[in-house]
């Protein structure tokens, strides 16, 4: 709080989004997560004008090149600055297209996930009584199990593909909107903008929507950013496992598992350096969680 | 009191059924069941007699009971890959699984507790800053490429441990376990370490703030007030009453470490559980997968069970609002 009212900025109108966007500067930490983040971002956005190689294409694929170490100029000209793998594929252009599966698959899910936990959260403290005792029974159950097991269990079922992953993402993840938009709706509710809303009749599912929800956002954005991080840490984690997307398209769980067996002769960069991107993602973006938590907590704010 | 825990046997019982109808669903109704129970290896003939002897020609609910009928006998199917009871392989792969999980318990609660006490007496210091720093780091870090790390730099670079495996075993109560030989046990400790990694940042964090908050109490200022030595006012009244809370949750994790010992074994080709139902799932050895999630609900509904009735017994306001 100190650090905003300091700013000169602040004495233009204060809306609630600009004091959230100067707090949030305040840390360099979490701008520094910021920053990274969308330097990832970006890079796998733009994967086909920056990898220096297209890792799907096997016609530019050389099996001569493979398990290049980093900095070898394989037969094609390019300079491997991560090395290559088995198929002689550029690590560097692997990472980056991993990136992109790793970073839709992650997000996709969260929102996707973000979406459904938030309308039933809303739902059960909105209704209340019994739709509520159901769904938040339902909840305890999802949060009762860990996720590692039920998306397991999911993608037993189903079999592998990028899809089944996103759908075992979701069904692990859901709870903790649910849980999270509850408890403040649940607060919310009793408020009067919200008994007046309900005098002029509107329609509830405007209400919910455009009254209600708007109102239990600070803690849902924390919920998700922490989310996001931990869907794509465990995408990795199921693709290592080989439950993950196909091996035609590798994220970089899948890219970290196919060094596996050639670590044990010393060629560590198939494996390091994904795990490396992979970790740069996933720190950045808790290290903005960690500070959002700090900065949307009306706890600690007088 | 015996209302409360007949209420939430009751509730156990309720969920089992519940995870027993999902996995049955998920066999039996999502994929092909001929699919999934038969050997793809069979003929026609073997097929059409496999489906009359499992009843697949009949309604799913007849289906379901069966089913459960033997699942309650203990008969979970036979693996396909292995020709063995499915119940028989889990049990056997179990101990090296909860060896696994105690050794990375017990690591989890000697790092973490030190480090944490000091971050919580010291919070400004640049040592409590570090462990800290620390531990959003083992919260990030994705286990199974710590795995690898490790075994790059400890077992290839350095050559210090054994990179994969269980090494030599010795027979107590009938079982055999890692941690009796010194081979076991050099083979054990890098995959506890891994699967300990995060319980360690989990720790540290439960007790630092378990110390702050305790420090600022009105028994503390008073010990220090009386002119008792830091270190006795740390380790007799702060100490003792953070420690309750921290084994509680160290306890209830117990579940999800096994759990997540899949990727750990996974890793480190421990011959766990974990591999197992790994092993399977890429095999396609659905009596086995199956078994394994029945098993694994019962001792995580179980868990659940009895952490809840040690809350109630311990804590009489659980029990006071569940017969409410």
């Amino acid at each position: 709080m100190s650090e905003a009212a300091l700013e000169p900025a602040a004495a233009r109108e204060e809306t609630p989004f600009r004091r959230f966007v100067s707090e949030f500067m305040a840390s360099k930490v979490a701008v520094g997560g910021l920053l990274v983040f969308a330097a990832v971002a970006l890079l796998a956005l733009f994967a086909p004008w920056i990898a220096p190689q297209n890792p799907y294409d096997l016609a530019q694929l050389d099996i001569m090149d493979g398990r290049l170490p980093p900095g070898a100029v394989g037969g094609s000209g390019i300079t491997h600055w991560l090395g290559t793998d088995d198929q002689g594929r550029d690590m560097l252009s692997g990472i980056i297209y991993g990136l992109r599966i790793s970073l839709t698959v992650g997000v996709g899910s969260a929102l996707i996930a973000c979406l459904l936990g938030a309308s039933l959260g809303l739902l059960a403290a909105y209704a209340g009584g019994r739709t509520d005792s159901v769904i938040m029974r339902l909840v305890d159950l999802q949060l009762s199990f860990p996720t590692i097991l039920a998306a397991l269990m999911i993608l037993a079922f189903l079999g592998k593909g990028i899809l089944n992953v996103v759908i075992a993402l979701v069904v692990v993840e859901w709870a903790y909107y649910a849980r999270t938009v509850r408890g403040s709706a649940l607060v919310e509710r009793r408020r009067e903008y919200i008994e007046a809303a309900q005098c002029l009749a509107l329609p509830t599912s405007r209400i919910l929507f455009r009254h209600l929800l708007p109102n239990c956002l600070p803690p849902l954005i924390v919920v998700g950013t922490i989310q996001i991080a931990r869907a794509i840490a465990l995408e990795a984690t199921l693709s290592f496992l080989g439950l993950g997307v196909p091996i035609t398209e590798p994220s970089l769980g899948l890219l970290i598992a196919n060094g596996y067996e050639y670590m044990l002769s010393g060629k560590y960069w198939i494996s390091f350096y994904p795990g490396i991107a992979l970790l740069v993602t996933i720190v950045s973006i808790n290290l903005m969680g960690d500070h959002l938590r700090d900065v949307l907590n009306p706890r600690l704010k007088k | 009191m015996s209302v409360y825990v007949l209420r939430r046997l009751l509730q156990s019982l309720l969920v089992l059924v519940a995870m027993s109808v999902i996995v049955f669903i998920g066999v039996y109704a999502v994929g092909d069941p001929v699919e999934i129970l038969i050997s793809p290896d069979a003929d026609q003939l073997e097929r059409e007699r496999a489906i009359q002897a499992l009843g697949l020609d009949r309604p799913l609910w007849e289906q379901y009971l069966v089913f459960v009928q033997r699942a309650l006998q203990g008969d979970l199917g036979r693996s396909f890959v292995f020709n063995e009871p499915a119940l028989r392989l889990i049990l056997q792969k179990m101990p090296a699984t909860l060896e696994l999980a105690f050794g990375a318990m017990v690591i989890a609660i000697l790092v973490g507790l030190p480090l944490g006490l000091y971050a919580g007496l010291r919070p400004e210091s640049p040592g409590a800053r570090l462990i800290m720093a620390g531990s959003i780091l083992g919260f990030s870090l994705p286990t199974f490429w710590v795995g690898l790390m490790l075994i790059m730099v400890f077992a290839v670079q350095l050559g210090w441990l054994p990179s994969t495996g269980r090494g030599e075993t010795a027979a107590l109560f009938g079982l055999h376990w890692s941690f009796l030989t010194a081979n076991g046990l050099s083979h054990l400790l890098m995959p506890a370490i891994n699967l300990a990694l995060f319980k360690i940042s989990l720790v540290i964090r439960l007790t630092r703030s378990g110390v702050r908050e305790t420090m600022l109490m009105d028994y503390v200022k008073f010990a220090r007030a009386k002119g008792l030595s830091p270190a006795r006012v740390t380790f007799v009244h702060v100490f003792k009453n953070i420690l309750i809370p921290v084994v509680t949750v160290v306890g209830l994790e117990l579940g999800s470490t096994i759990a997540f010992s899949v990727v750990t074994e996974s890793v480190f080709a421990w011959p766990g559980m974990g591999k197992l139902i790994i092993d399977s799932i890429n095999a396609l050895d659905r009596p086995v997968i199956v078994a394994y999630l029945m098993i694994i609900v019962l001792m995580f509904i179980v868990i659940n069970l009895v952490v809840d009735i040690l809350y109630s017994v311990l804590d009489p306001r659980v029990r006071l609002e569940g017969s409410r």
